[in-house]
C-alpha cells in the first residue's frame, strides 16, 4: 500500500531584508495509491512550492513528507516529476529520453527496450522515436516527458502544470492522454494547473489553495475523471455539475485575486 | 591624400556598381522566395541576405586598389605611374659680372626595382651606365645624370663647368624660368629645385603608385609566394613556419581546455572551488596574453616551452569561464528531472551538465582559438625561431615587404579555417544549439 502522507507542512522563505513570506501554512493530505489529485489555486497560493517539497527539492520549514512509510528528504525514482517544458534531454533522441531512467539504474537497454517501446506506443510517439527532441512540436515533447516519467515506473507521478504550455486542441488531446494513462497504470497523480477545467476533468479530488499564507482552502470529490477516462471530455463538459462547480470555483478564485488586490492597495 | 584618393575610389566603386549593376540585372536585385511577398523588408534582419554579386565585387576591388596603386604588369586601369625613362633640363647659370651661360643636364630614371628584377635567362637587372653627353660650349658644360624611380639627387653642375659656386656663379633659370635658392620648378619629369644655398635637386615625378619597397604589386608577391614555397625562409620551409605556428596554438589551446574546463565544472558545481578559483580567475582574465610575453621569456627562454605555457595561459581563463557559465546555463529544471529519474550526481554531471554545457564549452573554444593564435604571431614577433609571425618580423628587417603581406594573408586564411573547423565540429556535436 503506496500512501502518500503530507504532514502539517509549513514553508518560510527567509528574505534578505530581514522579514519572510509565509508561502505554505499547515498543510496536511493523506493521498491513497492511484488517487488522482488536482491542485488549483491563483498566483502565490503555495502548489508550485508543495509540489517542491514532495519531489523533494525543497526542504519544509515544518512537518514532513512521508511515502510508503518512509520521511522522503531528497528527490528519488519512486517520485516522477513531469515539467512544464524545458525539462527533456535535448542531447538525446526521444527514446533516449524516453529510458533515461532505466539506464541511469543500470538495467540494460535489452532489459528496458520492451516497457520502452511499449510506453513509446502508449503515448503515440513509436513513429518520432529516433528524432531529436527539439525536432519535436510542443505536444509531442511533452508526451516524452511523460513516457519518460513512466519508464522509471514511480509509485507517484508529480504534474506541474505539465499542458500549460500547449494550444488549446493539443491541450485537450493531452487531457485524455493523462486519463487514460492514469486509468491503464494506476498511478497516484498530483497535478497542479491554472486551469479550472483542467483541475475539474483531471481531478478526481480537487483541492482549491488560497494564498497568503499558501493553504489548503477548499476540497472536492469529482466524478469527472472517472467519467473521462475512454470517452470525449466534450461530452463531460454537459455532465449538469460541471458547468455549476466550473462557476463555483471560478468565483471562489476570483474572490481571492480581490482579496490580494485590495490588501496590495491597503499596504501601498 | 593618396589615402583620400584611395576611399574615394572605394565609395565610387561601391555606390557605383550597385547603381550599375541593379540597373543591368535587375533579376538578381529583386527579393526571392519568401521575401518576395514581404512589403517590410528594411529592418527585418531575416529578409536580408548577402548579395553575392556584392561578395565577388567587393574582392575584385580590393584587389583592383592593390594593382591600381603599384607599379604592375597586370592590365588593369592603373593610376598615374612615376616618371621613367630620360629627360632633361636647363639652367642658366650666372656669373658675378653679369655674364650668362645655359648648359643642358639629360637625366636617366631607372627602375628603383631594377636589381630586384630578373630577366628571362634569369640575369639580375643592373643600375644603367651614366649616359656621355657632349660638354658644349660656353662656361657653364652640359651634364648627365641618373636617378632611381622615387629618387632624389642632389646635383653638382659646377663639378665639370670653368667657374664654380666658390667664383661666384649662381644658378638664376631653370628652363627659362626663373628660380630663386629654395624654390622649385615643376616638368612633367619631375621636379626640378634649388636647395637654400643654391644646388639644383631633382626629383623624379613619383605618381600616385606605391614604390615597390612599400607595396610589391601582386604579381611580385604571387611570384614570392612560388618562390618561398619551394626554397623556404630563414632555413626552414613556408609550411614548417606555419605549422609550428599552428602546432604551438593547437597545444597550447588542447592544455588550456583539458585543465580549464574540470576548473570551469568545479567552479560551477562546488562553493570552494568557486571561492578557491575566483580571485584567480577575475584577476587573470583581464590580462592581455600578451603582457605575459616578456615574463614568459625571462622564465622560460625563447623556445617552444614559453610559447606553449603563454598559449595554455590565454586559452586556460577563456575555457574556465566558458565551462562555468556552460554550468550555470543548465536549466534547474533538467538538473531536477534528472535526480527525480533516479540519477546520482556522477550521472548528472556527465549525462547533463556536460552535454548542456557543450554550446558555451564551443563558444569559448572559438573565442580561445582566435585569440591563441593572434597571441602566438605576437609572441614570435617578440623572439622565436620558425613561425609565420617570425617570418613576417625577420622580412620586414630586410625591407622585403612581399613576405610580410605573404604571411599575413596566411595568418588572416589560417584564423578563418580554425574559426571554420570549429564551428563545424560544433554543428556535429551540438546539433541542437539554437533550437531549444
Amino acid at each position: 500500500m503506496s500512501e502518500l502522507l503530507i504532514n502539517d507542512i509549513s514553508m518560510r522563505f527567509d528574505l534578505p531584508n530581514g522579514t519572510s513570506i509565509q508561502a505554505l501554512k499547515n498543510v496536511s493530505l493523506d493521498i491513497k495509491t492511484g488517487e488522482l489529485l488536482s491542485v488549483l489555486g491563483p498566483s502565490g497560493c503555495g502548489k508550485t512550492t508543495l509540489l517542491n517539497i514532495v519531489a523533494g527539492f525543497l526542504a519544509p520549514s515544518e512537518g514532513s513528507i512521508v511515502l510508503n512509510d518512509k520521511v522522503v528528504l531528497g528527490p528519488g525514482a519512486e517520485r516522477g516529476m513531469v515539467f512544464q517544458q524545458g525539462a527533456l534531454f535535448e542531447w538525446m533522441s526521444v527514446r533516449e529520453n524516453v529510458s533515461f531512467g532505466p539506464d541511469m539504474k543500470g538495467i540494460s537497454r535489452k532489459e528496458s527496450s520492451e516497457n520502452v517501446e511499449h510506453l513509446l506506443d502508449v503515448v503515440g510517439l513509436q513513429d518520432f522515436k529516433e528524432k531529436a527532441v527539439y525536432e519535436l512540436s510542443g505536444g509531442m515533447q511533452q508526451r516524452v516527458a511523460l513516457a519518460r516519467c513512466l519508464a522509471n515506473d514511480p509509485d507517484v507521478i508529480l504534474m506541474d502544470e505539465p499542458l500549460g504550455a500547449l494550444d488549446a486542441l493539443t491541450r485537450e488531446k493531452m487531457q485524455s492522454l493523462v486519463l487514460d494513462l492514469w486509468k491503464e497504470t494506476g498511478k497516484t497523480i498530483i497535478l497542479i494547473t491554472h486551469s479550472v477545467e483542467e483541475a475539474l476533468l483531471l481531478g478526481e479530488r480537487l483541492l482549491v489553495m488560497a494564498p497568503r499564507p499558501g493553504r489548503v482552502h477548499k476540497e472536492y470529490r469529482l466524478p469527472f475523471a472517472d467519467l473521462g477516462v475512454g470517452n470525449d471530455l466534450r461530452e463531460v463538459k454537459k455532465h449538469p455539475d460541471y458547468s455549476n462547480t466550473r462557476e463555483e470555483i471560478l468565483e471562489m478564485i476570483w474572490n481571492m485575486e480581490e482579496e490580494i488586490m485590495g490588501r496590495t492597495d491597503e499596504s501601498a | 591624400m593618396t589615402g583620400l584618393l584611395v576611399l574615394a575610389l572605394y565609395l565610387g566603386v561601391f555606390f557605383g556598381a550597385k547603381v550599375i549593376l541593379s540597373r543591368l540585372f535587375s533579376g538578381a536585385f529583386a527579393p526571392r522566395g519568401f521575401n518576395k511577398i514581404k512589403t517590410v523588408t528594411f529592418g527585418d534582419e531575416s529578409a536580408v541576405n548577402g548579395n553575392r554579386m556584392a561578395s565577388v565585387i567587393s574582392v575584385l576591388t580590393i584587389f583592383w586598389i592593390w594593382v591600381a596603386f603599384t607599379n604592375s604588369v597586370i592590365p588593369l586601369p592603373k593610376m598615374p605611374g612615376p616618371f621613367a625613362g630620360e629627360t632633361s633640363f636647363t639652367y642658366t647659370a650666372t656669373q658675378e659680372d653679369g655674364t650668362t651661360d645655359d648648359a643642358t643636364v639629360s637625366i636617366l630614371v631607372y627602375r628603383e626595382d631594377i636589381q630586384l628584377t630578373v630577366d628571362e635567362a634569369g640575369v639580375a637587372g643592373k643600375q644603367p651606365e651614366v649616359p656621355e653627353v657632349d660638354a658644349g660650349d660656353g662656361f657653364a658644360k652640359n651634364d648627365t645624370l641618373t636617378a632611381a624611380r622615387y629618387g632624389f639627387e642632389v646635383i653638382n653642375v659646377w663639378k665639370n663647368d670653368e667657374v664654380s659656386k666658390k667664383e661666384g656663379s649662381r644658378i638664376t633659370a631653370i628652363n627659362g624660368q626663373t628660380i630663386e635658392p629654395g624654390g622649385s620648378v615643376k616638368t612633367s619629369a619631375g621636379r626640378i629645385g634649388l636647395t637654400d644655398k643654391g644646388t639644383p635637386t631633382f626629383a623624379p615625378s613619383p605618381g600616385l603608385r606605391m614604390p615597390r619597397l612599400y607595396l610589391p604589386a601582386p604579381e611580385i608577391v604571387m611570384d614570392r609566394f612560388l618562390r618561398l614555397n619551394a626554397e623556404g625562409y630563414q632555413g626552414f620551409t613556408l609550411w614548417e613556419h606555419t605549422w609550428t605556428s599552428l602546432r604551438r596554438v593547437l597545444i597550447g589551446f588542447v592544455l588550456g581546455a583539458l585543465i580549464g574546463i574540470p576548473i570551469g565544472y568545479a567552479m560551477g558545481l562546488t562553493n570552494w572551488s568557486r571561492g578557491w578559483f575566483d580571485p584567480i580567475v577575475e584577476f587573470m582574465r583581464p590580462v592581455p596574453p600578451l603582457a605575459l610575453i616578456p615574463l614568459m621569456i625571462i622564465w622560460f627562454g625563447i623556445g617552444e616551452q614559453s610559447k606553449v605555457i603563454l598559449l595554455f595561459l590565454a586559452a586556460l581563463w577563456i575555457m574556465i569561464i566558458a565551462a562555468r557559465s556552460g554550468v550555470s546555463g543548465v536549466a534547474i529544471t533538467k538538473v531536477h528531472a534528472a535526480y527525480s529519474l533516479g540519477a546520482s550526481k556522477w550521472q548528472i554531471l556527465r549525462k547533463v551538465i556536460v552535454p548542456n554545457s557543450l554550446p558555451e564549452i564551443f563558444t569559448g573554444a572559438r573565442v580561445a582559438m582566435g585569440v591563441c593564435w593572434g597571441t602566438v604571431v605576437a609572441a614570435e614577433l617578440v623572439a622565436a625561431e620558425v613561425g609565420l609571425g617570425k617570418m613576417i618580423v625577420a622580412a620586414s628587417r630586410f625591407q622585403l615587404t612581399d613576405i610580410v603581406i605573404i604571411g599575413i594573408i596566411l595568418i588572416g586564411i589560417i584564423g578563418f579555417l580554425i574559426d571554420v573547423g570549429v564551428r563545424a565540429l560544433e554543428t556535429w556535436l551540438v546539433p541542437w544549439k539554437g533550437k531549444v
